[in-house]
């Protein structure tokens, strides 16, 4: 494809300081390959641990919602190896529930305490001498639970019926807020008309190789916790973890090791696990270590929120929106995990995207349902914005019957507006979107996309161009969650604002630079930019920079801003270290000056030598200078402190608190970005193929090209995942069903195309080399603009991501006629029923209603009736405990199961229920079985509903409607060989006839 | 995600490897690419107390053409079949249906026998092996058995391997006079679990279809050549009687339209 190379473009003049003529903007291959490639990385888990330290696996909840009755440790604590076992009495003694955002008495503690919320929720901790031994003892943990009714849509959370998570708050609605900006009713009611929509974002991630990684201490002496993690920020996490440990900030030691396996902003999620492992480490009297598996972090680490919006604009016939009206409801899962519900006030300031409108409203509702509780994921909660926003542009297109690119140009804001203060208040620092969008139309061949289309269709194909305009925010303003409060709450609390970084660059005595960055960088390649941006300023080479991204809270200069989020690092993180080396470059200016009596303005840093502008022929060599300021501070200037180590911190001055009107400024700078998508879908497949993938980028100064592209090809690579399958599915029961990557889909090499890359550089005013964040802008963009080109494609409006060749194919109508005699159809599971399982059916059985009635009642008979059934005991009048092992095929799960007899109609029929639970999951079922005489034997129909939750509901779904056929099958088999009086039914043709009948319902 | 304590021993010999089932009994699986069984381990679904590797056994190590089939032995991995250069013209539709087998760093492992054994209903080679009518050998200390496919497979997972058994070999029925192979699938992305998958056999007298991914094991139909309205009847009836089932990526719908409008599209190809 063709990639377009950066194109400058002359933006806002930056400070003079910003347009080094050196290495930074050019495409240097990374300093930190060399160490990945030649198997030097180095990862949390491959770090070597101290003698002793222990390993731990966690017990987590099979059920959406429950109580938790009882915990029995005791089996666990006796298997060999193991150490200890931490439950929720020793967390509530040692802890304190985790700081929440918004005013509401909702505790969230790191395990849970009497009731579990979500599936995956830890139960409890085992700690041993390795992980295998850790995951034998889960295995003996007894829970007794008492399952609570789950919710997991948002809006049925909301009904007054609906079960409420957190009995304290009383409701599912944590917050709630109304926002005027302008005179948005008065634009409503003169509209010429209004056009509006209501979409559903749904629950994705951007799932990193690596999971989470803790390895905790707990030094005893009130010595606090000492703990090494990929916790990747940011780091005002850090004061919340030591409050919720009951230790100040400087007794919680955070470490992160050099090398990442990604984040994408989920290991801010760390946190919890942090807490969690410092009082395991505590109760084991050891040091700790867990590594979260790709099941625990698929159920249980993070998700982006789903979000169900209603958006409305008020249009001139022309297209042009003269207000827009927001009813968002975003669902955090079961907690408001800080910095929850930031997915919602990250893009607060600028709900008015790239558009000119100054009017607007916007309702905010924050609901709890009994999911993982959500978090930062890549885009935060931008994708959600923009699947509303840029969805709504193409139906005022279609509804008024207009070019959907006319009516985004007329809306854009204009080159000469900048910088532009939205209605809500984000400064857009910088931008030419008129630009950027007419280098996406160029060289992205729309002219050609267009022919393609129009011929597509003469022929009945269908094909399809969609559109995005997005504005890309970085650097977060740390005040901006505080919009969630009223404004009286913000007084009440105090001011909180900017995006606080820092860097230090110091020079050692034979002039080696080492520069320390508070970034914890998750695989970008900071190191390479940082070496980039100092070199240039100290006229070095790159390779003469060392820089160490490992953060350690209680050596490194941070604040709570620091950490790997908002796209804070070429703006904010890059910036600070340009900033700081100056500081460096003027000490060394200094003593140059001194040893040539030359005036320290005139001094010139190039080529490792450092010189007067007027006398470029005396030349002194780099280290000579720097030294100076180790070997023999007695020759320094007079009142030049000695060594050379300068840390700076700085925050972007345009990033306020909100004001009494709700006004924010969410972010310090603002990039854009312009899609354009053509897709062809297959009318017999439903598969979306993308014909072309456009995108065009303006993120201020790039700082070197390669890592932006691969930026941008990376975060494209997930719009489109979360576009065309990614997406977390959960049962109506809360069960969870994606728990693996054969579940959870994820686009692989083969799914993504090659996009076409455009830039142009419109420098940021606010940041001091003029640079903006650009790696979330295609989580945002991609998944709309995909949808927008689909919508095109298929001429309909309401598309819910992801979408599923399943989904297309409804979506196209082709109907489903029937058979040509009529059967007793298949029972068709509902697509939204979880893992409710429900089968109905009959099988003949070679015996009379009141032998096989019999075999039901009796319990020796009945413990050879149910399939792998070792035991059971009479507990009470028709109610059994029994000891089940499930087999199909190679899988086995062991079951403690209840079996409870009812409804007794001898010997016509009764109701059987069951229920238990495995290291597997829990399972339980209720059914109606009747009995009529047919010839010599016996119809027996049934009526069966099941649900599977936990591990088999997580990473079997695609089994599950087989597997309960084969149980039932081994069930009646096995019923119908008792009741006929053992072997007399010949097996084969029983089970041929079983066969025949299982499915066929009533 | 880590297995439940197993003991394991490597086999040398078939004969080494049915004596060490026999005396372990149902406790002992065998383990061959372990593509399905290292995953289950680790997520323990499966929790056997012992693993027989049967990977480096030469004996079991074959792919051959004899009596009239393209006989596999248990230790030969899916591309050892898929790079046989004679492989197009000796059973052309393994050479069709290999390269949907998931990626190749996947089959470079996974066997044949392997695939076969564990039944998953949306597999391509079960899928192959019914469309075919080929064989499978079980060998046992106590001796041999064939099996038709279709008596092979019993359900999802579910085969006819009895405890003490090993799927030795399947056969592949070599390229029938005059009969013309298609292929086809649809699933999430390349190399995922079929959604559908389906396999035509047309000769100058018969259509045959065969689908994967619906019911809980592959599924072959026979017709004589019906075109047409008749052949869309046909096929429409196939459909439903799969019992197809929907799953979070796809609904019972979505696959009978798929197993209606494919199956045509494949008899065709296959027919011309």
């Amino acid at each position: 494809m063709n990639q377009i190379s950066p194109v400058p473009v002359e933006g806002f003049a930056a400070a003079a300081d910003a347009a080094p003529a050196g290495y930074v903007g050019k495409a240097l291959p990374r300093v930190e390959d060399a160490a990945l490639l030649t198997g030097r990385g180095s990862y949390a888990d491959d770090i070597g641990v101290k003698p002793g330290t222990l390993h731990a696996a966690i017990l987590r909840s099979p059920h959406g919602h429950a109580e938790i009755v009882a915990i029995d440790s005791s089996a666990a604590l006796a298997l060999p190896g193991v150490r200890a076992v931490l439950t929720g009495a020793d967390v509530a003694a040692w802890s304190t529930p985790f700081a929440v955002g918004v005013k509401q008495p909702m505790e969230h503690w790191s395990m849970a305490i009497e009731r579990a919320r979500y599936v995956g929720e830890p139960v409890a901790v085992v700690m041993a001498e390795s992980r295998y031994i850790a995951e034998d003892a889960l295995e003996l943990i007894k829970v007794e639970y008492r399952q609570l009714q789950a919710v997991v849509d948002p809006e049925a959370a909301l009904e007054p019926s609906a079960p409420v998570l957190h009995v304290a708050v009383g409701t599912n609605l944590v917050n709630e807020r109304h926002f005027s900006y302008g005179e948005p009713a008065a634009a409503f009611a003169d509209a010429a008309r209004t056009v509006s929509i209501k979409v559903h974002y749904p629950r994705n991630s951007c799932t990193p190789i690596e999971c989470f990684a803790v390895v905790a201490e707990y030094l005893s002496g009130d010595e606090g916790y000492d703990v090494m993690s990929n916790f990747q920020g940011p780091f005002a996490l850090q004061p919340v973890m030591a409050r919720s440990l009951k230790v100040g900030g400087a007794r919680l030691r955070l470490r992160a090791p050099r090398d990442s396996g990604g984040s994408f902003g989920t290991k801010q999620a760390v946190s919890t696990y942090i807490v969690l492992l410092c009082l395991a480490a505590r109760k084991a009297g050891a040091p700790v270590k867990w590594i979260e598996d790709r099941l625990e972090h698929l159920q249980a680490s993070v998700a982006s929120t789903n979000r169900v919006t209603t958006i409305e604009a008020a249009v001139t016939p022309d297209g042009e929106v003269t207000a827009l009206r927001y009813h968002q409801i975003d669902d955090c899962g079961a907690y408001l995990r800080a910095p929850e519900p930031a997915t919602f006030y990250r893009m607060h300031g600028m709900l008015t995207g790239a558009y000119k409108v100054r009017n607007l409203e916007v309702h905010n509702k924050v609901v709890l349902t009994n999911k993982t509780p959500s978090g930062l994921v890549r885009g935060f909660g931008g994708p959600q914005v923009y699947f509303a926003l840029e969805r709504l542009m193409q139906r005022i297109a279609v509804e008024l019957g207009l070019d959907p690119l006319d009516v985004i140009s007329r809306n854009m804001i204009g080159a000469d507006a900048f910088p532009y203060r939205a209605p809500a208040g984000s400064l857009y620092d910088s931008g030419n979107y008129q630009l950027s969008m007419a280098m996406a139309v160029e060289h992205g061949g729309l002219a050609e996309l267009k022919a393609r289309r129009d011929q597509a269709r003469a022929e009945g194909r269908l094909y399809g161009i969609g559109y995005a305009a997005v504005v890309e925010p970085s650097i977060s303003n740390m005040g901006y969650i505080t919009t969630a409060l009223t404004p009286a709450e913000r007084a009440k609390a105090g001011p909180k604002n900017g995006a606080n970084t820092s860097a230090t660059v110091a020079v050692d005595a034979l002039g080696s630079v080492s520069v320390m960055i508070d970034s914890v960088p998750q695989g970008q390649g900071h190191r390479t930019v940082v070496a980039q941006v100092v070199a240039d300023v100290l006229g070095l080479e790159p390779s003469d920079v060392l820089v160490n991204a490992e953060l350690d809270t209680q050596k490194d200069g941070w604040s709570i801003a620091a950490g790997n989020y908002s796209s804070r690092f070429a703006g904010a993180v890059a910036g600070t270290v340009h900033l700081t080396a100056i500081e460096v470059r003027d000490k060394l200016a200094r003593i140059a000056a001194s040893i040539l009596s030359v005036p320290a303005a005139d001094i010139v840093f190039e080529g490792r030598k450092v010189f007067s502008r007027a006398d470029p022929a005396t030349k002194l060599p780099f280290h000579r200078v720097a030294g100076a300021a180790h070997w023999s501070p007695a020759s320094l200037p007079e009142g030049m402190a000695p060594g050379i180590r300068e840390t700076v911190f700085w925050t972007p001055v345009q990033l306020e608190a909100p004001d009494d009107n709700d006004v924010i400024n969410s972010s310090a700078a603002y990039g854009f970005v312009f899609d354009i998508c053509a897709v062809e879908v297959d009318k017999v497949t439903g598969q979306v193929r993308i014909d072309r993938y456009v995108t065009s980028h303006d993120a201020g100064r790039i700082l070197n090209p390669a890592l932006a592209d691969g930026q941008i090809r990376g975060a494209f690579a997930q719009g489109l995942g979360a576009a065309l399958m990614e997406h977390f599915d959960y049962g109506s029961d809360g069960s969870f069903k994606s728990g693996t990557f054969a579940d959870y889909l994820v686009p692989t090499a083969c799914e993504v195309p090659e996009p076409v890359i455009v830039h142009i550089e419109t420098l940021s005013p606010f940041t001091p080399l003029g640079a903006k964040g650009l790696g979330e802008g295609n989580n945002m963009s991609t998944p709309v603009c995909i949808a927008n080109a689909v919508a095109d494609a298929l001429g309909v409006a309401d598309l819910r991501l992801p979408l599923t060749p399943s989904k297309i194919h409804a979506l196209l109508g082709a109907g489903d006629p029937p058979p040509s005699k009529p059967r007793a159809a298949a029972p068709v599971k509902a697509p939204q029923g979880g893992h409710a399982l429900s089968m109905s059916g009959a099988v003949e059985l070679p015996a009379t209603p009141a032998q096989v009635y019999a075999v039901l009642l009796d319990p020796d008979a009945l413990v050879k009736v149910i399939p792998g059934c070792h035991a059971l005991e009479k507990v009470g009048e028709n109610h059994y405990r029994a000891d089940v092992t499930i087999g199909i095929g190679l899988v086995k799960a062991r079951y403690a199961a209840e079996i409870r007899l009812s409804d007794l109609d001898p010997p016509h029929g009764l109701a059987l229920g069951g229920k238990g639970v495995s290291s597997l999951g829990a399972a339980e079922g209720a059914g109606r079985i009747r009995l009529e005489a047919a010839g010599a034997g016996t119809l027996l129909s049934y009526d069966y509903s099941a649900a599977v939750s936990g591990k088999v509901a997580a990473v079997g779904g695609r089994m599950l409607e087989g597997a309960a056929k084969i149980v039932l099958r081994q069930l009646f088999e096995q019923l119908g060989r008792q009741a006929g009086g053992g072997g007399a039914a010949p097996k084969r043709s029983l089970w041929q006839r079983i066969l025949h009948a299982l499915g066929v319902s009533k | 995600m880590k297995p439940a304590a197993f003991d394991y021993i490597r086999a040398d010999s078939a004969q080494e490897t049915v004596s060490l089932l026999a005396r372990h009994g149902e406790d002992a699986k065998v383990l061959a690419g372990g593509q399905s069984l290292m995953a289950m381990l680790n997520i323990r679904l499966a929790q056997p107390a012992m693993l027989v590797d049967i990977s480096r056994c030469q004996d079991l190590d074959y792919v051959r053409v004899e009596n009239g089939h393209l006989a596999v032995g248990a230790a030969a991995t899916q591309a050892s079949v898929e790079t046989r250069a004679t492989l197009a013209s000796e059973v052309p539709l393994l050479a069709l249906a290999l390269p949907w087998i998931s990626h190749f760093q996947i089959r470079n492992r996974g066997t044949v026998c392997g695939s076969v054994a564990h039944a998953d209903p949306s597999a391509e080679l079960p899928l192959c092996l019914t469309a075919l009518q080929g064989e499978v050998v079980l060998r046992s200390q106590s001796g041999r058995r064939v099996l038709k496919a279709d008596d092979f497979f019993q359900g999802m997972l579910m085969t006819a391997v009895r405890p003490g058994e090993i799927v030795e070999e399947v056969r592949f029925p070599l390229q029938q006079q005059g009969a013309r192979y298609a292929f086809q699938e649809v699933s999430m992305r390349h190399g995922d679990f079929a959604i559908v998958a389906l396999a035509a056999v047309v000769s100058d007298s018969a259509i045959e279809l065969t689908v994967g991914g619906v019911a809980d094991r592959p599924a072959r139909k026979r017709w004589a050549r019906i075109s047409g309205d008749d052949l869309d009847t046909a096929l429409n009836d196939f459909a439903w009687e799969l019992e197809a089932q929907s799953d979070g990526h796809a609904s019972a719908e979505y696959r009978r339209h798929l197993v209606r409008q494919l199956g045509r599209q494949l008899i065709q190809k296959a027919g011309t």
